[in-house]
């Protein structure tokens, strides 16, 4: 039986408090009027003024900014300079006032987005009937217990944003939808209750698996026969068939809609893979975690060689579907389409293009070599630079829809961070303390703790 | 000079493996082991060293990554530049989404080839080569350790051979080109 260190439990709520405390400063600080951002902004050209000259990188920067003018003119063209800016700033408040609350959903949905990939992983060793991953099942079970805070904290936000509380949802704006043909022929699907609804159905089947499915786990270990391991081989399958569909259409939902006039079909595949990349390479770290402190002592470095080959393979099929997705909008170079790659290569170029190259680059150079993939330290490492990349993939699926040009990451994304990092711990470690570390019964068990590569 | 081999069949791969560790303990020289599949860990068992055929097919990726960005640029952009997907900027890295799907399958055709290549290289394969096999059933479901006698007495061996679950035991006077 795993015990949960007091100390870990004091860092967990220190990280949350912090968290807590950090967010609530960035809610109060959010600009509330156009005259707040025109001071703010005052100040930061000051600045960027003083920086380019400071700078031999003046020339690119003025010239960014002119064609940032430029386009500004096209837009205003004909409206009086006075209403152009009153309307530029009231757009950068909306931004500004958007961003804590993007920063909260987007950390929200990075964790709820990990223990769902775990519970999808969990899945799949079981309907395949698995044999090396048993001993690690407790570990799966016990990320996905974050599930139930997580989705409850996710659906309240959603709540939040789809009743147009906050204005991270364009769609939800019935005078945007109002000017809006495209979002006028959207509106069926994309609608406040109705997208409660789909949320309710997505979350309420994913936590009836995960309770289900824990339930005959742990009832499996005082059992005589294979009764619920067989329930359990039943109720993954069905779950994978709900979990595809339902996956790909809380995709669109919680994230593509930030962008409500593109569209991709790969989009659910995408994110699918990123949330496993995160999911595995949580399991692994954690995994390597307990084992160094003396606990899974079953678990041999083939299971973490096996665990480093999936985060190393995700990785390249989450590559594989971001490039297929921009090299075929980039091709076609279709205005509606690509507008969505525009905005983030001409914006956001360092964390996009950063993102590919910690997702991409970085796990296939150190995760290449097969001896490097049962190095403890070496997996961490790159999980850490994994999960901080898959951090910056769901920002920027979601940042550009809503701080847009305004975005930097600051206190509300690091405070978001910190507040569900410390949940996500405390609920994670807490519930590996419910069970013993190793499933008793299971058929695979033994061909697992002897596994070997 | 030509010495005894000895050829010692089994019909299971889990009583080989166990062959295989007795005689390596028994300090007795293994010159070859002949299976009908590949047996898992009987490399490590054998203490062969570990493969270097990973490394070659990294510099054989780079090579065919190299190989495409050269024969790219010069087709597409240098001799004769392509109007790409209505960007006609004749520049490589301005059209590279376009290249990365040649750039990876040569990678992957050069690393997977060259390194086929090398392995039938390294291991004296090519094609009408006659096959060194001493004994057909190897193909089949027996497998064969081949033993250097060297100066060992010949009885002993053979019981110390039968002893560990051989099947069959032939000794044999080995050839000079073998």
């Amino acid at each position: 039986m795993y015990t949960l260190p007091s100390k870990l439990k004091i860092f967990a709520i220190i990280f949350m408090v912090v968290g807590a405390l950090g967010l609530t400063y960035s809610f109060m600080s959010a600009p509330k009027t156009t005259a707040e951002v025109k001071e703010m902004m005052a100040g930061h050209d000051d600045h960027g003024d003083g920086h380019a000259e400071a700078t031999s990188h003046g020339e690119g920067h003025d010239e960014m900014s002119a064609a940032a003018a430029h386009r500004a003119e096209g837009e205003h063209g004909h409206e009086d300079a006075a209403h152009s800016e009153e309307k530029h700033l009231e757009h950068t408040l909306h931004q500004l006032q958007n961003k804590p609350w993007s920063a909260l959903y987007i950390a929200c949905f990075f964790f709820f987005m990990i223990s769902l990939g775990v519970l999808a992983f969990y899945a799949v060793n079981i309907a395949a009937q698995a044999g090396w991953s048993p001993v690690l099942f407790r570990v799966m079970e016990a990320i996905t217990a974050y599930l139930v805070p997580g989705g409850i904290i996710m659906f309240v936000l959603l709540a939040l944003s789809g009743f147009h509380i906050n204005h991270l949802f364009v769609w939800a704006d019935p005078e945007v939808v109002a000017h809006d043909k495209l979002l006028q022929g959207k509106a069926g699907w994309l609608d406040g209750t109705w997208l409660l609804v789909r949320a309710a159905i997505f979350m309420g089947g994913w936590i009836l698996y995960r309770q289900f499915a824990v339930r005959n786990s742990r009832r499996s270990d005082d059992a005589s026969d294979n009764k619920w391991y067989k329930k359990n081989f039943k109720i993954s399958a069905a779950f994978l068939v709900f979990f595809l569909y339902t996956e790909s259409m809380m995709s669109w939902d919680w994230l593509m809609s930030f962008d409500p006039h593109w569209f991709s079909t790969l989009y659910g595949w995408y994110v699918l893979a990123g949330m496993m990349v995160c999911g595995i390479t949580t399991i692994a770290v954690i995994t390597i975690l307990l084992k160094s402190q003396g606990y899974l002592e079953f678990v041999n470095d083939s299971h973490i060689h096996d665990l480093a080959k999936f985060m190393f393979g995700f990785s390249i099929f989450w590559t594989y579907l971001w490039f297929s997705q921009f090299m075929l909008i980039w091709y076609a170079n279709i205005p509606e389409e690509v507008t969505y790659f525009v905005t983030r290569i001409e914006d956001f170029k360092l964390p996009f293009f950063g993102m590919v190259a910690m997702n991409f680059l970085f796990p296939v150079l150190l995760l290449m070599n097969s001896d490097y993939k049962r190095i403890s330290w070496f997996v961490v490492l790159t999980g850490i630079v994994i999960l901080a990349g898959h951090y910056v993939d769901i920002y920027m699926l979601i940042t550009p829809g809503t701080v847009g040009t305004s975005w930097f990451i600051g206190l509300p994304e690091i405070s978001a961070i910190l507040f569900f990092f410390g949940l996500f711990v405390l609920v994670v470690f807490s519930a590996l303390t419910k069970a013993p570390l190793l499933v008793k019964n299971n058929p695979f068990l033994k061909e697992s703790k002897n596994f070997h590569y | 000079m030509a010495s005894k081999v000895i050829h010692a069949l089994y019909n299971d791969d889990d009583l080989l493996m166990q062959a295989v560790k007795e005689t390596r303990a028994k300090h007795y020289h293994i010159e070859e082991v002949y299976t009908p599949f590949p047996v898992h860990g009987l490399d490590k068992v054998m203490g062969l060293e570990p493969t270097r055929i990973a490394i070659t097919s990294f510099m054989y990726g780079l090579v065919g990554l190299a190989v495409a960005i050269t024969m790219m640029n010069f087709i597409m952009i240098e001799d004769w530049p392509q109007d790409i997907g209505g960007k006609p900027s004749f520049s490589y890295i301005e059209n590279m989404p376009a290249f990365v799907p040649i750039m990876f399958e040569l990678t992957v055709f050069f690393a997977a080839h060259l390194m086929v290549i090398t392995f039938y290289m390294r291991s004296k394969l090519w094609p009408f080569k006659k096959a060194e096999n001493p004994d057909v059933r190897t193909t089949d479901d027996h497998f064969l350790m081949a033993i250097d006698a060297g100066d060992n007495d010949i009885e002993e061996l053979s019981k110390f051979f039968y002893d560990t679950g051989a099947v069959e035991i032939n000794i044999v006077e080995s050839e000079d080109d073998h």
